[in-house]
């Protein structure tokens, strides 16, 4: 049984460059298997600790995104990476 | 072997002579091998992928110290796309199951992946695609043994190559480099703009010429006139090496009379003063002798940041800028981002043809509350001092209408808080585009004065990009065609009452110091280095001769024309100063 959430990415760079960077790290910190997807674009779902996939799914600014974890701790996984990108990856805007 | 000469673009002055190190980027040639041993192959990757992550942590410390953080933040990247779990798995089974060798493995999917993110049509992610070649080409080339060519510059050598990316002048030991040539490239390339800033010589734009440098050719290279005089005879080397030590004593005595100013042979005055994308850079100019600010590009403010700079943080940048330049004039050019310049917290569509798209200006009224905070930064650092401010990539008369709006709008919000600001602050325009140019005398009723971008005002007026290597050297700013356009706008200026300015790299180049004397220019603005040379070349002549010289420059028929008639004038005046 997965854990999931839907999430909407406020950066104004969309799910690259840093807000990339910081998204890959912390969903390497759990042993759950996670996967998004730009739910906008009606992507598949792509491995997040992946740099090339999650650069794939051309997250935008203002895209509907799904982050799925699947694994022991995937409740706190999917948590975590909400929080990040709800947080606006700790960027004050 | 005899004496021969070939000719490219001077792009950075100065003399250098030394053997000929060829920088190509090999071809990797990379086959398709059988592998019985599919743990050796894997293994054979492993270790490729550790050498490039310690390459890459060099690279990026090398870049951190040249260029900065934030253009050194590209090799970060480089360094997540070699330990992608996703392609190292894709790589693993295409080893274990196709039985092919890793070179193989490794190439088609990185290509693979860059064709993916290429074929995304966003302007961001096809600059990552180029990075995941980059990090595929570094990784074969450690696979198949070669060594990294940077590491083999033995001796001090002239660095001839068909293009020079930025990531290979980082490479290189700049202690090493006599002078950078190269085939591709006109005069405003990343590598012309990065071998002023280091001083090194540079001659770009050689074409096929290049094809007859060999490594180890002796060689010496005039980074002024763009020649390059191959196997040089003795009588060659003499005669360089007499050029070299007038043009050093040119040099010095230009910087002993630096900070005086730059008066005709018939005591007319004009302005010079300094370029500068960042503040640091401020302090620095005045040794060389700059005037004032004759650009002061605030791009540095908002790129490479997710958030727009607000206007108390602006105008504390300004401000201390101000202050260093007390009383002398700077002109402040507002955001001129867009084309090859975007700004990671604007959602900025993708353009197909983005240096004729939402960029300078047109950005700016597009977004007006961040153009507001820019304006009232501005007017507010201006208050007790000589403030001006230009604005980039104006087309039209309606546009110039739109700013005066604009800046009527932020003085009444400064009114109404209550505010202290440069009420009397001149505007001017950036002249780049060749509607603003042919329409000056319409402008010049509307602006405080006009400043000509000559780069970009090449490459419109040329209709050629000046980052495609291909066809850069047509964007050339000596083109009688853009002289032409120069000589409209300050007629037309001056016809009004108005002053002009230019700020393209044409400003700092000796050779065209007469020519724009000549035309009537009033202010010459353009990287400080330069700065000491120009003032010289100015107080060589007259009004009356400049005059001339334009008259004769502008009735050429290219480019090329211009630059060896008025070569003529650079080879007397330097030898009349021995």
């Amino acid at each position: 049984m997965a854990a999931s959430r839907e999430v909407i990415v406020r950066s104004k760079v969309g799910l690259h460059a840093r807000p990339a960077a910081l998204f890959i790290k912390t969903s390497g910190g759990f042993s759950a298997r996670v996967t998004i997807e730009n739910v906008t674009r009606g992507t598949k779902p792509v491995n997040a600790r992946s740099i090339l996939s999650v650069l794939s799914v051309g997250v935008r600014m203002d895209d509907h995104m799904r982050i799925t974890a699947d694994g022991m701790d995937e409740e706190a996984a999917v948590v975590a990476l909400a929080d990040l990108v709800n947080n606006n990856f700790g960027e004050t805007e | 072997m005899s004496t021969r000469t070939i000719h490219g673009v001077g792009a950075s002055a100065g003399i250098a002579t030394g053997p000929v190190f060829r920088y190509e980027v090999r071809e990797q040639v990379v086959e398709r091998r059988h592998a019985d041993d599919t743990a050796a192959e894997q293994g054979r990757l492993d270790a490729a992928r550790a050498q490039a992550q310690a390459e890459i942590q060099a690279l990026a410390a090398q870049a951190r110290h040249d260029v900065g953080s934030s253009n050194a933040s590209i090799f970060e990247a480089h360094a997540l796309f070699l330990s992608d779990p996703e392609l190292l798995e894709e790589v693993r089974t295409m080893i274990e199951t196709q039985h092919v060798n890793a070179d193989y493995a490794w190439k088609a999917s990185m290509e693979q992946h860059a064709a993916t993110l290429r074929a995304l049509g966003d302007e961001y992610l096809a600059a990552r695609a180029s990075d995941v070649e980059d990090v595929a080409k570094r990784v074969i080339r450690i696979l198949q043994g070669v060594e990294e060519q940077a590491a083999q510059l033995s001796e001090p050598s002239v660095i001839v190559a068909t293009e020079l990316t930025p990531s290979d002048t980082v490479t290189l030991d700049k202690r090493k480099v006599l002078a950078f040539c190269s085939a591709r490239g006109g005069a405003t390339s990343h590598v012309a703009i990065l071998s002023k800033t280091l001083g090194i010589p540079a001659i770009v734009g050689l074409g096929a010429a290049a094809d007859q440098l060999r490594n180890g050719m002796q060689v010496i290279v005039n980074g002024a006139n763009g020649e390059i005089v191959i196997e040089p005879d003795e009588a060659a080397i003499a005669s360089y090496r007499q050029q070299a030590t007038a043009l050093a004593h040119v040099q010095t005595e230009a910087q002993e009379k630096a900070r005086e100013p730059a008066i005709t042979a018939d005591g007319k005055r004009v302005e010079v003063v300094a370029n500068i994308g960042t503040p640091g850079e401020a302090p620095g100019t005045l040794v060389y002798g700059a005037e004032g600010v004759g650009l002061l590009r605030t791009e540095f403010l908002f790129l490479d940041r997710e958030t727009a700079p607000d206007e108390d943080e602006q105008m504390a940048v300004y401000s201390a800028i101000m202050e260093t330049m007390e009383q002398r004039p700077v002109v402040i050019r507002t955001l001129d981002i867009g084309g090859d310049k975007p700004a990671s917290f604007l959602d900025m569509p993708n353009e197909m043809n983005p240096f004729l798209g939402v960029r300078g200006l047109r950005l700016s009224l597009a977004h007006p509350e961040m153009f507001q905070e820019q304006l009232r930064a501005l007017l507010r650092a201006g208050a007790g001092h000589n403030l001006k401010i230009m604005f980039p990539m104006v087309a039209t008369h309606e546009e110039v209408l739109a700013v005066r709006e604009q800046i009527a709008v932020a003085k009444e919000s400064l009114v109404s808080r209550d505010i202290a600001y440069a009420q009397q602050c001149e505007v001017g325009i950036m002249v780049e585009v060749p509607s603003a140019a042919l329409m000056a005398d319409v402008l010049a009723d509307v602006v405080d004065f006009f400043s000509i971008g000559t780069n970009d005002l090449s490459q419109y007026t040329l209709a050629a990009d000046r980052t495609n290597a291909a066809v850069a050297p047509l964007a050339d700013a000596l083109h009688p065609a853009v002289l032409r356009l120069i000589r409209m706008v300050i007629e037309a200026a001056h016809a009004h009452g108005k002053w002009v300015g230019l700020c393209g790299e044409l400003a700092g180049n000796t050779l065209a110091a007469p020519v724009l004397l000549g035309l009537g220019l009033d202010e010459f603005s353009m990287s400080a280095r330069s700065i000491p040379l120009v003032k010289q070349a100015i107080r060589r002549y007259t009004v009356a001769q400049a005059r001339e010289i334009a008259q004769h420059a502008l009735s050429l028929g290219d480019a090329g024309e211009v630059r060896v008639y008025l070569s003529t004038f650079s080879h007397a005046a330097t030898s009349s100063e021995k």
